[in-house]
């Protein structure tokens, strides 16, 4: 695959990066996926790199000769599916 | 890995970072940066990201306006390839009692001496520059339009690309385990991938400083304190600036692609090393956030997170040498303040290593260590 269909190749939805762009940083040096997430916001977005995530890993491997295993991932923080600010307000008044 | 260098800086975050690019600058060959995990793993990538001049003591205006001077044209000085998202949307501090507006009246006209147009605006014209906000109890607010917020990835990869086309070698996933003296200058810094001789050691390892201090014999007095904060999914524009309420304890902005971002400082925090979330956050800082700024309920939270502010006993950062320990030098207890001045306390720490006039003279009698001891504690009334 050539550099130009690479930047056709959409690898996260949420935040617009291309496959061009993830592995232009993987040949830049940057190949663990917490640098690849703050330099592309690739897993930053709506779906939380729920998309993307694996596909970057995958980049990762290829790139760095690693198993899925071996490659770290970014802490998983809360929450799974987003909520309205307005209904943690609400809960904590009700709790009260 | 280099065996041998004249500095190694201890810290891959945006002030580590920016260090090595200024000593570089400067000709110092031999630099090497060493980093326990990525870069911008620390507070740097988990900070808010605002860019505050909005102080209330001489020190602070001095660092945090020749930082935005710096921020302006950084891009262009380090020849970086992305833009640094350095955009000025204003810092808005509103007053909930007498003695905050006093405090702010105070603080505007030494920052007007400074050349800062912070204007004081009375509720109602708080709703010119935040329309959403809710006005009661409100007893008004400063403004100042040319503070503002920037991306500290990109800050800090910038410094870094840049530290490495001039030489620097910055090796990551390198974790500092010890570091051998002879009672009187470094000697050798040992990490998990073998030793390095150096001449001279800078300590920019953020929460982590006071271990690094241990790990030399200095005593330095900064504990680390986690400070939480979340992102929403991107929302219609709601409000530009930065929204800061000391009397809340809680910041809130939002960000360029409409995203909310919210922080809260809860005064409960134990002095530890937890970058870990709680329920019990995202209710403090929504309900107050929500009281001030009403629709911002509408926004649905994506993501929350931690980072550890590196706090000094007088929530002022401790930049110079150790009295008791030649050439280990300390960029340390920001108080959750680094990235915004990180562009001039990187300027300053070089200058104190070359030899330079500093930018700022006074930071060497002010900001030293050795002021913990002295009993000089450093007063800034302007801080969350």
């Amino acid at each position: 695959m050539n550099r130009e269909e690479e930047g056709k190749i959409t690898v996260c939805r949420c935040s617009d990066v291309t496959l061009k762009e993830i592995r232009d940083l993987i040949r830049k040096g940057y190949t663990t996926l917490d640098e690849i997430k703050r330099l592309s916001r690739a897993g930053m977005g709506q779906c939380e790199g729920k998309t993307c995530r694996t596909l970057i890993m995958q980049e990762i491997a290829k790139a760095t000769g690693k198993t899925m295993e071996e490659i770290d991932v970014p802490t998983f923080r809360p929450p799974i599916v987003t909520v309205p600010l307005k209904l943690i307000v609400e809960e904590s008044k009700n709790e009260k | 890995m280099k065996n041998k260098a004249e500095v190694v800086i201890i810290g891959g975050g945006v002030v580590g970072c920016a260090i090595s690019y200024e000593l570089a600058k400067r000709g110092v060959k031999d630099i090497v940066l060493l980093e326990r995990k990525y870069l911008t793993s620390g507070a740097t990538g988990r900070c808010g990201a605002g860019v505050r001049q909005q102080w209330g003591t001489e020190m602070n205006l001095k660092l945090s306006i020749g930082s935005v001077k710096r921020f302006e044209t950084l891009r262009e000085e380090l020849g970086y390839e992305k833009d640094i998202e350095f955009i000025q949307t204003g810092y808005f501090m509103p007053a909930y009692t007498e003695k905050q507006v006093e405090q702010f009246k105070k603080n505007i006209e030494l920052q007007k001496k400074f050349g800062l147009k912070v204007e004081f605006l009375t509720p109602q014209d708080s709703k010119n520059v935040v329309p959403i906000v809710n006005t009661n109890g409100l007893l008004g607010a400063t403004f100042y339009d040319k503070d503002g917020h920037c991306n500290p990835f990109h800050v800090t990869y910038a410094y870094s690309e840049a530290a490495k086309r001039l030489g620097v070698e910055i090796n990551i996933f390198t974790e500092v385990v010890g570091i051998k003296t002879d009672g009187y200058t470094v000697k050798s810094v040992l990490t998990n991938k073998g030793k390095i001789d150096c001449d001279i050691i800078v300590n920019a390892a953020g929460g982590w400083s006071q271990i690094i201090g241990q790990m030399a014999g200095v005593k330095i007095p900064t504990y680390s304190e986690r400070h939480q904060i979340f992102v929403t999914e991107p929302i219609e524009p709601l409000f530009r600036p930065m929204v800061m309420s000391f009397y809340h304890n809680f910041y809130t902005q939002q960000e360029p692609n409409g995203a909310i971002l919210m922080g809260f400082g809860d005064p409960t925090e134990p002095k530890d090393f937890n970058q870990g979330h709680t329920y019990k956050f995202l209710e403090n800082v929504t309900t107050r956030v929500i009281e001030v700024l009403p629709p911002l309920g509408k926004a649905r939270l994506l993501r929350q997170w931690s980072g550890l502010y590196n706090m000094s006993p007088d929530k002022t950062p401790i930049i110079g040498e150790a009295p008791e320990l030649k050439n280990f030098y300390m960029a340390c207890g920001f108080s959750g303040h680094g990235f915004m001045i990180s562009p001039m306390t990187s300027t300053l720490i070089a200058q104190m290593i070359c030899g330079e006039e500093l930018s700022i003279p006074e930071v060497k009698t002010k900001l030293d260590l050795g002021r913990f001891d002295r009993g000089e504690l450093f007063v800034e009334p302007s801080v969350v």
